[in-house]
C-alpha cells in the first residue's frame, strides 16, 4: 500500500481510550469529525508523533512512521508533515518571514522560491512578511500558520480545528483559502473539526469518531447519507453534491448545474461555465411524490429510488434515496410516508425545494 | 573616602559575584529545564533542595560547607586527592559557596520563564523539523530572555550581599576572601564609621540602581523569586 495512509493506534489513559484502524486516501481532504472527547485530536497528534500511542502502526504513502511491533517510532521532527494547531501557535520572537523560514532552514531550503511565493500569495499574506505575530489579527495569524506548514511541501498536512478559535467572520475569511488549497495543492490533508459546515464544505472523505472509536469512514456523500449514523437523524441533516455549472438563465436569475445522473436549477451562481462546485440539500427541503406533479411550483423534480427508510420517535421519517448515482436524504412526516406506502426499492420522484452553494 | 583595602574588597566582590553568576547560569539552565520538563517522581525533593538556601541561615549553610570541604570532608578529601588542596579560606572555595548560596535566585526565575513558555511552541518547532536541542536554542532561549536577565541580576546582587557564608567558609583574608560585606563589618568593629559609611553607601546605591533597572526597563514584576 504505497499510495494510501494506514493508521492503527491503541492507547488507554483509563478515562479515555483510543482504538482506531483506518486506511485513508492519499489525496484530497479527509475530515475527522466528532464531538469533543471523541478522540479526533488525539488521533491527529498520534499521527504527528506529538503523542506516542504504545501500540501503533502508521504508514504514509509507503513511509513507515511508527511500527510498535518492531519498536519503530519516528520522532515528530523527523516526519515530513505540516501541522496547523487550533491556536496559530506562531513563534512570538520571530517575524512572519522568520516563522515561515524556520522550517525551511531545517530542510536546507530558503524562502526565495517560486513555491514559497505561490503559497504566501494563495493565503494572502505577502504584505505581512515583516510583522511580528502580536501585530496580526486572529485570521492573519492562522493564515500564516497554514502557510508555515505548507511551504515545507510535506507528505501530509494535519489540521487541528484551525478555524475553531476564530469568530464567524474570520472563518468566512479563511474557508475560501482552504477550498482553494484543496484544488491547487496536491497534498493529502487530515482535517479535524466538530463543525458540520466545515465537513460539508471541505471533506472528500469523512471519518466519524465517537468515544475513541471509528463509527464510520467513507466518501463524504455516502457517509453523510447513512441512516444508521446519528448525523442523518439531525435536524440539519443534508446531502452534499458535487456539480458542474452548465448554463446561466439571467432572465430568471437561475443557473443550471449537472450532477452524476441529472441536472438541477439553482439560484444564479456567479461562476463560469464548467466550474465545479458543491451544493448542499437539506433533507427537510426534499419532498416525495409518486408521479410527476404537473401543477407544482417546484422546479427540481427528479426520478429517484428509495434505498432505506428510518422512522424516528417524533413522527418523522428519514428516507434515503438514489438520484442517478447520488445519494439524497428526504425528511418527511411518518404519516406521509404511510399514505404514499413508501418502501425500500420503490421508484418515486423527489421535489427539491431549495439548495445552497457551499463554495 | 575609600581606602585601597576598600577598593580591593570591592574588586574581589565583583570577581566572586561575576564568576558565580556565570557558573550559576551554566548549571542553573539545564537544572531549571530538567525540573520543568521532567515527569520524575522525586521532582519535589529536587525542588526543595534547590530552594533550601532561601530559608536556611547562611551560617548553617556555611558550617556544612566548611565541614564538607575541610580536609576530613568528602569534598575536601576529593580535592586533596586531585592535588587542589582544600577549598575553605580560598577564593575558589568562596565561589563554590556563593554558587550554592545563590542557586535558587537563578534557578527559580528560569523555572518560571520555562514554565510560562508551555508546550505549544515546542510542539510547533517539532512539526517544523527542529530537534529538541535545536528547539531549546532557537525557541526556548529567545522566548525566556527576560527570565535570564532576572536570573543573572538576582544571582549577581544576591552574591554581592552575602555575609554569613563568607565568614564561615572564606574567613577574612585580604584580596582573597575579604569581600565588601566583611570589610564593612571590619570597619564597624574598628569603630571606623566614616569608612563603613563609604562602602555601605556604595552597596546601597548599587543595589537600588540594579533593582530600579529590573523593575523599570525590563518591566519585571516585583515578586519574590519563590513562585
Amino acid at each position: 500500500m504505497t499510495d494510501s495512509i494506514i493508521a492503527q493506534f491503541k492507547l488507554d489513559y483509563g478515562t479515555f481510550a483510543l482504538n482506531v484502524d483506518l486506511q485513508l486516501p492519499s489525496s484530497g481532504i479527509t475530515v475527522l469529525f466528532g464531538h469533543s472527547g471523541s478522540g479526533k485530536t488525539t488521533l491527529l497528534r498520534c499521527i504527528a508523533g506529538l503523542q506516542h500511542a504504545p501500540q501503533g502502526f502508521l504508514s504514509i504513502n509507503g513511509n513507515l512512521w511508527q511500527d510498535s511491533d518492531n519498536k519503530l517510532f519516528l520522532p515528530t521532527h523527523k516526519r515530513s508533515l505540516g501541522y496547523v494547531f487550533q491556536e496559530a501557535n506562531l513563534f512570538a520572537h520571530l517575524t512572519v518571514l522568520g516563522n515561515l523560514s524556520y522550517g525551511l532552514k531545517r530542510i536546507g531550503q530558503t524562502a526565495k522560491t517560486e513555491k514559497f511565493d505561490q503559497v504566501i500569495e494563495l493565503l494572502g499574506i505577502t504584505h505581512l512578511m515583516e510583522r511580528l505575530p502580536e501585530r496580526l489579527s486572529g485570521g492573519e495569524r492562522q493564515r500564516v500558520a497554514i502557510a508555515r506548514a505548507l511551504v515545507l511541501n510535506p507528505e501530509i498536512l494535519l489540521m487541528d480545528e484551525p478555524l475553531a478559535s476564530l469568530d464567524a467572520k474570520r472563518k468566512q475569511e479563511i474557508l475560501p483559502f482552504l477550498t482553494r488549497l484543496h484544488s491547487e495543492l496536491n497534498i493529502p490533508v487530515l482535517y479535524v473539526t466538530h463543525s458540520q459546515q466545515e465537513v460539508a464544505q471541505l471533506a472528500d472523505y469523512l471519518v466519524l469518531l465517537a468515544d475513541g472509536n471509528v463509527q464510520a469512514a467513507g466518501l463524504l456523500a455516502d457517509t453523510l447519507s447513512r441512516l444508521d449514523l446519528p448525523q442523518a437523524q439531525d435536524r440539519q441533516a443534508a446531502s452534499v453534491w458535487q456539480v458542474t455549472v452548465i448554463e446561466h438563465d439571467p432572465a430568471y436569475h437561475l443557473t443550471r448545474v449537472a450532477f452524476a445522473g441529472g441536472e438541477l436549477s439553482v439560484p444564479v451562481i456567479n461562476a463560469a461555465l464548467g466550474i465545479s462546485l458543491r451544493i448542499q440539500i437539506y433533507a427537510r427541503d426534499v419532498s416525495i411524490t409518486l408521479e410527476v406533479a404537473k401543477t407544482t411550483s417546484i422546479l427540481n423534480v427528479l426520478p429517484a429510488t428509495i434505498t432505506d427508510i428510518v422512522d424516528d420517535e417524533a413522527g418523522q421519517s428519514m428516507i434515503r434515496l438514489r438520484v442517478g448515482s447520488q445519494p439524497l436524504l428526504a425528511h418527511i412526516t411518518r404519516k406521509s410516508a404511510h399514505l404514499l406506502a413508501l418502501q425500500t426499492g420503490m421508484m418515486v420522484y423527489v421535489q427539491i425545494k431549495g439548495t445552497s452553494i457551499l463554495n | 573616602m575609600l581606602s585601597p583595602a576598600d577598593i580591593d574588597a570591592l574588586w574581589l566582590t565583583f570577581k566572586v559575584a561575576s564568576l558565580a553568576t556565570i557558573i550559576l547560569l551554566l548549571l542553573g539552565t539545564p537544572m531549571a529545564w530538567w525540573l520543568v520538563r521532567t515527569q520524575f517522581r522525586g521532582k519535589s525533593i529536587c525542588n526543595a533542595l534547590v530552594a533550601l538556601p532561601l530559608v536556611l541561615p547562611p551560617s548553617v549553610l556555611g558550617f556544612y560547607l566548611l565541614i564538607l570541604m575541610g580536609n576530613r570532608g568528602l569534598v575536601g578529601r576529593l580535592t586533596t586527592e586531585l592535588g587542589l588542596g582544600t577549598l575553605p579560606f580560598t577564593f575558589a572555595g568562596l565561589v563554590v559557596a556563593s554558587v550554592l548560596y545563590s542557586l535558587p535566585f537563578v534557578v527559580q526565575p528560569l523555572q518560571t520563564a520555562f514554565t510560562a513558555i508551555g508546550d505549544a511552541p515546542l510542539e510547533a518547532a517539532a512539526t517544523l523539523r527542529a530537534s529538541p536541542l535545536d528547539t531549546f536554542f532557537t525557541v526556548v532561549l529567545p522566548l525566556s530572555r527576560s527570565g535570564f536577565l532576572t536570573a543573572a541580576i538576582l544571582g549577581f546582587t544576591h552574591t554581592v550581599g552575602e555575609f554569613g557564608v563568607v565568614l564561615m567558609v572564606g574567613g577574612n583574608i585580604p584580596e582573597k576572601t575579604r569581600v565588601v560585606s566583611v570589610q564593612i563589618y571590619n570597619h564597624v568593629e574598628a569603630m571606623e564609621y566614616g569608612q563603613a559609611h563609604g562602602l555601605a553607601g556604595v552597596l546601597l546605591v548599587f543595589s537600588f540602581l540594579v533593582l530600579l533597572l529590573l523593575y523599570s526597563t525590563l518591566k519585571i514584576n516585583p515578586v519574590s523569586p519563590l513562585k
